[in-house]
């Protein structure tokens, strides 16, 4: 049998566990109490406690998919919005290959202010802004679809596990969804598809807590079918 | 002028409390949708918004610090806050008071966490009664859980003083102005360590004590209301899922 994990609801100061265990994000360890920093779910296990934050900002991680709007252009490269404290940078020799030139290329041709790309968290560190690629399957710039904004810390619930739940929301409205790490979902599909990806998607924020999510998202993408 | 008394020969306040109560408080979390975290604070007569915008990038540049988040704390009156109307642009008062609150909350923020960017605060007071500076850290605590930066405490504040010689809870108004002594603190219950300390009016030192100790006392039954606050906005009263529930 599994060992229980015990599951407790903390507001940052709340002491989740006493004791010797592995310690995720959003914990930090004083003597043995191990504190929760955010307010969020914690997860006690046999030997780790885990922390998973209700709120927060987007902070980038190499290797996350992001989605952002391209807000500048410099001579070497294009500054991007991807919904953090920190914008994204994406050069131009990423894209035009190792024999790009700013006097032979010209940026705006491949993207343009206010072009929304998906691309992936190349390198970061606290030093200097996160670099991006385009590099990768799904990469690139997204040409159409409506944008659904969501708290960046409730991604890895509207996933689901192994991508349980994002594939239910796309059978059952006939929708695509690109999902950015960084809280972004770009929806593509019918109309009537993408109003009920996109209330899927609400609740999936709201009730990120609850246990029974899955089965409650199924419900409602098949109740309200016609 | 004869000053009136503010205890009457019972040990009632103006107000109708006693020496060690405090004045009737709700908060509420989650209150404006367009900043990233905020909270409302009912304080007796007191209604506070505090605003969290960040962490985001630092404008001016000059002013970015390359290992550590930069705070920036605005404590505003509003016009309308008081019986005659407050001129709206900064004045001394307020501006003492946002660099106290910077101060208070400060120790809170894993600050480290957020190199090269600006957290910024706002504290609106919208209706004053005194003691509104330990209202406006309790709510910018708030505030600032709800918009999900890291902290390793709660900062909760509370206020005491003396009024007709004798130590009381939480002045208000009046008490604040006819009193003889305030002392707002704001600390962090759970680390127990002091963030703010401010005193005026003149005390023996059994009434220092005495006065502090109060103030502590009273903060950590805000306490438990920031914390009702805080776990209401983001779980209704749902319980946590047990294990088992989960694994589908």
């Amino acid at each position: 049998m599994m060992p229980k994990v015990v599951r407790k609801f903390v507001i940052p100061g709340d002491v989740i566990a006493v004791g010797d265990y592995r310690s995720g994000s959003y914990i930090e360890r004083r003597d043995n109490q191990y504190i929760a920093l955010r307010v969020g779910l914690a997860e006690i296990g046999r030997d780790e406690v885990k922390l998973n934050p209700l709120s927060g900002p987007y902070i980038p991680h190499v290797d996350d998919q992001v989605i952002g709007k391209i807000i500048d252009i410099t001579a070497f490269g294009w500054q991007v919005d991807i919904n953090s404290p920190f914008f994204g940078y994406l050069p131009a020799s990423f894209v035009f290959g190792k024999e790009f030139s700013p006097s032979t290329h010209d940026l705006s041709s491949k993207f343009k202010i206010g072009d929304l790309i998906a691309a992936k968290v190349e390198a970061f560190d606290r030093t200097r802004d996160p670099q991006l690629s385009i590099r990768g399957p799904g990469l690139g710039k997204i040409p159409k679809g409506e944008i659904v904004k969501m708290s960046p810390t409730k991604i890895p619930r509207l996933i689901g596990r192994k991508g349980y739940m994002i594939k239910m929301i796309a059978t059952q409205t006939g929708c695509e969804l690109k999902v950015g790490q960084n809280g972004i979902v770009v929806l593509t599909g019918t109309p009537e598809g993408i109003v009920k990806a996109a209330n899927a998607i609400r609740m999936i924020e709201q009730e990120a807590h609850v246990a029974d999510l899955a089965k409650k998202i199924q419900s409602y993408l098949s109740g309200g079918a016609s | 002028m004869e000053k009136r008394k503010l205890i009457d020969e019972n040990g009632i306040r103006l107000d109708g409390r006693k020496w060690n109560e405090l004045r009737p408080i709700r908060m509420e979390v989650g209150t404006l949708k367009n900043a990233d975290g905020s909270a409302y604070i009912e304080f007796g007569k007191n209604k506070i918004v505090a605003a969290v915008y960040g962490p985001k990038e630092v404008h001016p540049k000059h002013e970015v610090l390359p290992d550590r988040a930069l705070l920036r704390c605005r404590y505003h009156m509003a016009p309308f806050s008081v019986d005659e109307r407050k001129n709206p642009a900064p004045s001394r008062r307020e501006i003492e008071i946002s660099k106290v609150i910077r101060e208070a909350l400060e120790p809170a923020i894993i600050m480290e966490d957020y190199p090269r960017t600006a957290i910024e605060v706002y504290v609106e007071v919208l209706q004053s009664d005194g003691g509104s500076r330990v209202a406006g850290i309790t709510a910018s605590s708030l505030a600032l859980a709800d918009a999900g930066i890291n902290m390793r405490d709660l900062v909760v504040g509370c206020s005491s003083g003396i009024i007709d010689g004798q130590v009381v809870l939480d002045l208000n108004d009046i008490e604040d102005k006819e009193g003889s002594g305030d002392m707002p603190v704001a600390f962090m219950p759970n680390l127990n360590l002091i963030t703010l300390l401010q005193v005026d009016g003149i005390y023996t030192k059994e009434q220092f004590k005495q006065a502090f100790e109060l103030a502590l006392e009273g903060g950590r039954k805000i306490y438990r209301m920031q914390r009702e606050a805080l776990i209401s906005k983001f779980f209704g009263n749902t319980q946590p899922a047990s294990a088992e529930e989960d694994e589908e």
